[in-house]
């Protein structure tokens, strides 16, 4: 049993057999998170109910939110990957966290412009200095630094490592960031309104928001599925099968 | 005479080329291994693997296998002397001698520092700044070290220890590295430079096997 | 040898470096200096409204100081060799390290600290919350080092290392600026400050314990590459 489980773990963890399996997995997650997403945003936008407070406005909530909360997992896997990665040594580990970066860019991005065109209406300012989007914008720093990193490395296997360890450090530290930023925030600015709404929500509007969060993370996860395969024959180029597959793709020298 | 370091099956690749592949080999005490091959072809990286600073070889490395004593340190019984000679240039080379020494936990009397850097030919330079010495004096400054008596040191690996050095110091240091095998320490050493003695081996890397 | 006397060969070898060295010791002091001094050029002379700001543009000003100097904690040892010893040492290398980046605390972060009252003046900080300020700096520029020190580690081996350390660390000490200033803040308003007080001590204290492990397992990349 336990036999079967470690051979099992090897093979899903060899890249050519990741490259093979996750060719149909991101197929389907990608359509089932564009079904949900059509779903999620055609209710939230069109026929969930309007908000006592703040009219209509207050829809972009259904992409602010699960691209918030997207960003946040997504720092934390890339974390949970390094550390795979530098224990077990496992390079498709390293792949993965890598090519998580620039998704979790996109979406902490998404949640600051969501959140400053939700800001317009509501404070009357593109930019306020609220909690959740400052921490918000210390994460995207927090990426961008991963990122820059890894870029900078002129050995690929060094970046790996190198940025496992960056977010092994930043992630312990995130949530005394977090927990900073909003001890500040409560010190210069008692009582604004805050971006999400107390729990008892509508279940009209809950239900499209969390369809929402369940499928920006499909979607993620295709997304990270993808890039991770054109990671993998970027890095394993020299490797016979790598090779086949990039002459049936017609894009080798 | 006891094993002091087995490698197994050790492969390394760098820029898409296999340098080496199913490298394994044993070692005992009194055993001079003398590392050969072109430029670029591993010997630096693979003596690097051997202390463990470098995480491109795979396989497997073991320091004194026969070792049960688990509590010491390997590090303790390795010096290693590196192309880069670890001669920090504000320091004399007293103070880089004694600073290296105490890197591993050795103290050593100060005669035997001076004793040590007036046989590598730095006399009367032992209180200077480094960085007033000449290439081949910066060399003998790390290489002082092996001149240093040291019961605890039971292997050395140097890399390239040979260059830049005049030609009696080039004698000088092979007959120490002969004395210090023939009183079972064991050498690894790259070099382009010949090494003779009947306790010398040979390892070719960068020839297809 | 013990582990102590090893320790303090450690510690002693770098604070002769540093001052073999000192004329790069004096820059961040004079980075302090400068940037302090072009605030009020650049915002305002009126003493009130500086005296408002203070505490947040000393500990700016420090750190930012402090951090540019950590550029060079592991550079010369890395490029002439001595790191590969180091960390080959049988002397447990996360305390090496850690000898390293508090000798950079004494040669950089503590002058930081000392000068801030002088600059404190200029701005108008009141009287009272200047040895709050020392307090803070002195611990704040601790956990700099030790934090910063894994940002130098990481990018000794790039040749253009400085930038991207600072890209890389200030994100991560959002915490301490926040309560290193409310601290400061704080005392100056006549407000209870312990609470603050209390948690830069914490943070420095989690640093001490933590970025050693990390500084070392960067410094083996960058040596192993």
């Amino acid at each position: 049993m336990w036999q079967t489980l470690v051979r099992w773990f090897h093979k899903w963890t060899s890249p050519k057999w990741f490259y093979t399996l996750s060719k149909p997995l991101s197929f389907w997650l990608g359509w089932a998170a564009t079904l949900l997403l059509v779903t999620a945003l055609v209710w939230g936008l069109m026929f969930a109910p309007i908000e006592r407070l703040q009219g209509n406005s207050y829809r972009i909530i259904f992409l602010h939110v699960p691209a918030a909360f997207l960003s946040q997992a997504i720092y934390a896997a890339i974390a949970v990957m390094g550390l795979i990665g530098l224990v077990w040594r496992i390079k498709l580990s390293f792949y993965a966290a890598k090519q998580c970066i620039p998704v979790g860019i996109s979406m902490a991005v998404l949640a600051l412009a969501t959140g400053a065109i939700w800001g317009k209406p509501t404070w009357g300012t593109w930019w306020e200095w609220d909690a959740r989007l400052t921490s918000m914008l210390v994460l995207l720093l927090l990426y961008l630094g991963l990122w820059a990193l890894h870029n900078a490395m002129e050995r690929p296997e060094s970046g790996d490592r190198a940025a496992a360890i960056l977010a092994l450090v930043g992630v312990v530290n995130l949530p005394i960031i977090k927990f900073s930023v909003e001890w500040w925030n409560t010190l210069h600015q008692p009582a604004t309104l805050k971006i999400t709404e107390p729990p008892p929500m509508h279940p009209m509007m809950l239900t499209p928001l969390l369809l929402s969060i369940l499928g920006f993370f499909l979607a993620t996860a295709a997304w990270v599925l993808i890039r991770t395969r054109l990671e993998i024959l970027e890095r394993e180029r020299k490797a016979n099968w790598a090779r086949e597959e990039l002459n049936q793709m017609g894009k080798v020298e | 005479m006891s094993a002091v370091l087995t490698a197994d099956r050790l492969y390394c690749e760098r820029d898409e080329r296999v340098l080496f592949e199913a490298l394994s080999f044993q070692l005992d005490q009194g055993d001079i291994l003398h590392l050969k091959g072109p430029n670029g072809s591993g010997k630096t990286t693979l003596l690097r693997r051997l202390v463990g600073l470098s995480h491109v070889v795979e396989g497997e490395v073991r320091w004194f296998p026969e070792d049960t004593e688990t509590s010491v340190e390997p590090n303790e019984k390795i010096w290693y002397i590196a192309h880069r000679p670890a001669v920090t240039l504000l320091q004399s080379p007293l103070e880089n001698l004694r600073y290296g020494l105490a890197l591993h936990g050795h103290q050593v009397p100060s005669e035997h520092l001076w004793q040590a850097l007036a046989q590598v030919g730095l006399r009367g330079f032992e209180d200077i700044p480094s960085h007033q010495l000449s290439a081949g004096q910066q060399r003998r400054v790390a290489l002082a070290r092996l001149f240093v008596s040291v019961p605890a040191v039971k292997a050395w690996v140097l890399d390239e220890p040979l260059t830049a050095l005049d030609v009696q110091a080039v004698d000088l240091l092979k007959d120490r590295i002969r004395a210090f095998a023939s009183d079972g320490g064991c050498v690894i050493m790259t070099s382009h430079h010949g090494i003779e003695g009947d306790q010398v081996r040979g390892l070719t890397l960068g020839v297809p096997a | 040898m013990t582990m102590t006397a090893i320790l303090a060969r450690v510690l002693r070898r770098e604070l002769q470096l540093a001052y073999r060295r000192r004329a790069d010791l004096v820059n961040p002091l004079l980075f302090f200096l400068i940037v302090v001094t072009l605030f009020p050029i650049g915002v305002t002379p009126d003493l009130d409204k500086l005296a408002e700001m203070a505490a947040g543009v000393l500990w700016v000003a420090a750190l930012l100081a402090n951090l540019l100097s950590l550029d060079l904690l592991f550079r010369s040892d890395f490029e002439d060799g001595s790191l590969e010893q180091l960390l080959l040492a049988s002397t447990p290398p996360t305390l090496l390290v850690l000898c390293k980046v508090i000798a950079h605390w004494l040669v950089t972060g503590l002058p930081l600290t000392l000068l801030s009252p002088v600059l404190s003046v200029m701005l108008a900080l009141p009287a009272g919350a200047v040895p709050l300020l020392m307090l803070t700096l002195a611990l704040g520029t601790l956990t700099l080092s030790l934090i910063g020190g894994v940002g130098a580690a990481l990018t000794v081996g790039l040749r253009k290392g400085g930038l991207l350390l600072t890209v890389l660390i200030m994100p991560m000490f959002v915490p301490v600026i926040i309560f290193g200033t409310a601290a400061v803040q704080a005392a100056g308003d006549g407000l209870p400050w312990a609470g603050q007080l209390a948690l830069l001590a914490a943070m420095a204290l989690g640093a001490l314990v933590l970025t050693p492990l990390a500084t070392v397992a960067a410094l083996r990349i960058a040596v192993g590459d």
